[in-house]
Parts: C-alpha cells; sequence; structure tokens
C-alpha cells in the first residue's frame, strides 16, 4: 500500500514536472485571415488553460502562408481556408495526411456597401453597370477568391465579371476595400462580413461548387509536434467551437 | 514573359520623377533661399514620407484620397476622377514616397550656388525669373538631376504605398514591385526570379546613371 502511494506521488511529480516542460513552449500558428477574430479568442483561452504555452498567431492568405512554410518558415501550426491549400502542403510532404482535421466550415458572400443604390440579389446581378469594381481575392494564393472564381465560372460569368475585378492579397483586404466604399461589391466569407456588420451589408449568398471548410495540421518540421496536436484537439474541441460559432463558422461536418 | 509590369513601373516611376522635380525644385528654391517662419518644420514635414513606414502614407493616401476622403470624393464630384485602383494614384504615392530625395538634394544645391553670379546677371539687368533660369538653375542642376534619379529608383522600388492606393490589378496597377510580391504568394518561384533580375539591373542602372551625374569629374568631361 505505502509502495503504491510512493509511486504514485512518483509518477504525479514527474508528470507534473513533464507537462511543465512540454508545455513551456511558444507555438507558432500560421492561419487563414477569416480566422483572424476567432483564433484570438481560441489561442487566448487556449494560453489560459495551458500555462506557460505562448500562442503566436500568423495571419495571410492561406496560400501565402504555405509558401512561407515551404520556404522553412518555422511554423507549428497551420490552418487554411480551403481543402486545395492543405491538399498542396500534403503533396509537398509539409504536413501529413493523418495529422489533417477540419476544424469549421463557412459560407461565401458578396456584400456591398450600406445604402448602395443597386441590388444585388444573385452574383449574375453584378454585371449590371452601376457596379464598377468588385473586390475578388487573388485565386493563386487567397481561397477565398478561388472559391469566388469557381462560382463564377460555373455560372459562366467570369469573363464579365473579372474585367471589373480588384484583385486582393486576402479576404480582408477586400472586406475592408467594400467597408471603404472604394468597390462597389467584394466576395468575402459570411464571417467576415459579420466582423464589420455596420460597415457591409450581405447582399447575397454565393453557390459555392466546393463547400468552404478550414483544415488544421501540425507541420512536420515543427519542434513542438506534441503542443501542435494538442492545440488542434483543442481546436476541435466543445470550448473552441463555441467561439466558432460565436463568430459565424459553421461545424465542419 | 509578360513585360507589362516593366513598362507599367518605368511609366509610373517616370511620371512620379517629373511631378517630384517640378515640385522638388520649387520647393527646394523656397526653403534654400526663403526666410519664414515654420521654415524647419515644413522641411521636417515634407521629409517625412523617407521615414514613415509606407503602410502610413498608404493609409493616409488612402484616407485622403479615398472614395469618401477629402481630396478624393471633392475630385470625384466636381471633375469625375478616381485615384484609388489607377495607375494615376501609383503615381501619386511613389512621388510623395519620393519626393524628399528630390528636394533635400535640390535645397542643398541652391545653397550651394555662389549668390556673386546672381548679383553680377543682375548688374548686367535681367529680370528675376531670367537670373532663376539661366544663372541659378543650370549652376544647381547636377545635384538637382542626382536627385531626380535617386528618386525614379525609389519610385521603381515603392512597394506599400502603391499596393495599398493602387491595388494589384495586372496591366493596369502591377507594378514590377507588386509582380514580384504576387508571384512569391503565389509559389511561381520562376515568375519572381525574373521579376527580380529584372528590376536589380534596372536599378543598378540608374544607380549609376546618378552616380555619373552627381561626381565631379563628370563636369570635366563636359
Amino acid at each position: 500500500m505505502r509502495l503504491v502511494s510512493k509511486l504514485n506521488l512518483l509518477i504525479a511529480i514527474a508528470f507534473t514536472g513533464a507537462t511543465a516542460n512540454s508545455f513551456a513552449v511558444d507555438l507558432t500558428v500560421s492561419a487563414a485571415s477569416s480566422l483572424t477574430n476567432a483564433f484570438h479568442d481560441i489561442a487566448r483561452s487556449y494560453e489560459a488553460q495551458h500555462a506557460g504555452t505562448k500562442v503566436l498567431l500568423n495571419f495571410g492568405a492561406s496560400g501565402a502562408l504555405l509558401q512561407q512554410i515551404a520556404k522553412g518558415a518555422p511554423v507549428d501550426v497551420f490552418a487554411s481556408a480551403d481543402e486545395a491549400t492543405m491538399d498542396e502542403a500534403q503533396r509537398q510532404g509539409i504536413v501529413s495526411r493523418k495529422e489533417r482535421n477540419d476544424i469549421a466550415g463557412n459560407a461565401l458572400v458578396v456584400i456591398v456597401p450600406p445604402h448602395a443604390t443597386y441590388s444585388v440579389r444573385r452574383i449574375s446581378d453584378l454585371t449590371q453597370g452601376a457596379i464598377k469594381r468588385v473586390a475578388i481575392g487573388n485565386a493563386d494564393s487567397v481561397p477565398a477568391g478561388r472559391y469566388a472564381k469557381q462560382a463564377l465560372e460555373s455560372a459562366g460569368l467570369w469573363s464579365a465579371i473579372s474585367s471589373k475585378s480588384i484583385t486582393t492579397q486576402n479576404v480582408r483586404q477586400s472586406l475592408d476595400y467594400v467597408a471603404r466604399g472604394e468597390v462597389d461589391a467584394g466576395f468575402v466569407y459570411a464571417t467576415d462580413a459579420a466582423v464589420r456588420k455596420s460597415e457591409v451589408e450581405i447582399a447575397c449568398d454565393v453557390p459555392v461548387t466546393t463547400p468552404i471548410r478550414y483544415p488544421a495540421a501540425t507541420v512536420l518540421t515543427s519542434h513542438n509536434q506534441n503542443a501542435s496536436r494538442r492545440f488542434i484537439e483543442y481546436l476541435m474541441s466543445p470550448a473552441a467551437q463555441a467561439i466558432f460559432a460565436r463568430y459565424g463558422f459553421r461545424p465542419a461536418k | 514573359m509578360d513585360w507589362t509590369a516593366v513598362t507599367l513601373s518605368l511609366k509610373v516611376a517616370g511620371c512620379a520623377t517629373v511631378l517630384d522635380l517640378i515640385a522638388g525644385i520649387a520647393v527646394g528654391y523656397l526653403l534654400a533661399r526663403g526666410r519664414f517662419p515654420g521654415r524647419a518644420v515644413l522641411d521636417s514635414f515634407l521629409t517625412l514620407p523617407m521615414v514613415l513606414p509606407p503602410t502610413v502614407i498608404g493609409y493616409y493616401l488612402l484616407v485622403l484620397f479615398g472614395q469618401r476622403g477629402w481630396v478624393g470624393s471633392w475630385l470625384h464630384q466636381r471633375f469625375d476622377i478616381n485615384l484609388i485602383f489607377t495607375w494615376q494614384g501609383a503615381v501619386i504615392a511613389a512621388a510623395v514616397v519620393a519626393f524628399p530625395l528630390v528636394f533635400k538634394p535640390a535645397r542643398a544645391a541652391f545653397e550651394g550656388v555662389d549668390s556673386q553670379f546672381e548679383q553680377a546677371a543682375r548688374v548686367l539687368g535681367i529680370s528675376e525669373l531670367a537670373v532663376f533660369l539661366r544663372v541659378t538653375l543650370p549652376l544647381a542642376w547636377r545635384g538637382i538631376l542626382a536627385g531626380a534619379l535617386l528618386a525614379f529608383a525609389r519610385a521603381i522600388g515603392e512597394f506599400g504605398a502603391t499596393l495599398m492606393v493602387a491595388g494589384s490589378i495586372p496591366g493596369k496597377t502591377q507594378t514590377l514591385s507588386i509582380a514580384v510580391y504576387e508571384a512569391v504568394q503565389a509559389g511561381q518561384d520562376q515568375l519572381a526570379s525574373t521579376l527580380v533580375i529584372i528590376t536589380s539591373l534596372v536599378s543598378v542602372a540608374v544607380l549609376l546613371a546618378a552616380g555619373q551625374v552627381a561626381s565631379p569629374r563628370s563636369v570635366h568631361k563636359r
């Protein structure tokens, strides 16, 4: 009996030591721009529960983040706004399939500045003359741009709209241009529009050809594999999912 | 290989340099010869683009020249001119950022002109404008030109403010530096390498020219 309690004590000490050690890390997370607000909150609540861990957030267009990692940026966790970018990461051996989890879903919408004189009920309305500029993310690096391009192509509208498109470097830049009234409409996620509710209006939903999902994965070169995995598990926990829901993200499945 | 980014960069930098040259000569002369309160403050204010981050300049320009900006809304209503997302907007951004490189050397060049020559010209009875155009400006020209060439090189390299104000529209506002950025973001390394080499070559050529103009030896050659 005494031996068991001693063993228990030993295990407890060892475990505390081990956890203290493995938790004392800086976790670098590269995440899609549209995750900005939700990830800030999630990182804060994660840090509160895991003393010693600091979550360093790096936001940008998913494609641009992938390029940074491919060129050797020391990133632990990668979260992209589409499966295509993560597929590419997997193809380049940056992440492995079994470390990959969908953490949230989203919807693509067309937004317009408030008090716009024109109305956009469906994406084909974007061809009207009153709309001279449409902000769309660069389809080569911005998932929101790629979803928009695919939707416009399948509706046969791409050539008409691309001539008035203002190419942006990430989805939040599209949001900002609409909010400032510099463009007449823009393609963003429903969650982006919700961030600046008073400055932009959702005009219509965009029928996307591939469902919008956010996969997250541990980067294989990360020196903090365990901490990274724990963070991704946390992203799928009810606590984190509640934060996603608060910002208007949809469940991944 | 698509050369539109190269020609656009040269066009934008050229226009920005011409604007800067005109304004730089006027401001440089004013600061060199004028005696008025707030001279030092004006000089510091106009030097700001050299020290402020390009994002700050870009933000100022966006707020000022945007659809709802003070200048932008006026231009829009009065003349139906829109600078945001146009190559003219890129010219404004490049001109503002490169301006200190023109007016600073211009000021120094005007200050270095020996006033005895100007006095002599006045004694010979030519007008003040003629004194400036035929005596002061030619004597200061070398310093001004060297500054203008540096401004041209800086304008070619302008990125941050341009991206914020003019965006990145291929063939319209996508300059060399922005094309490089987009190529890197999209993982098109070969295109990025080509554009980077072109940018470097153009910049070296301009700097060499600026060095030629600025070096005292070029005077003896003439």
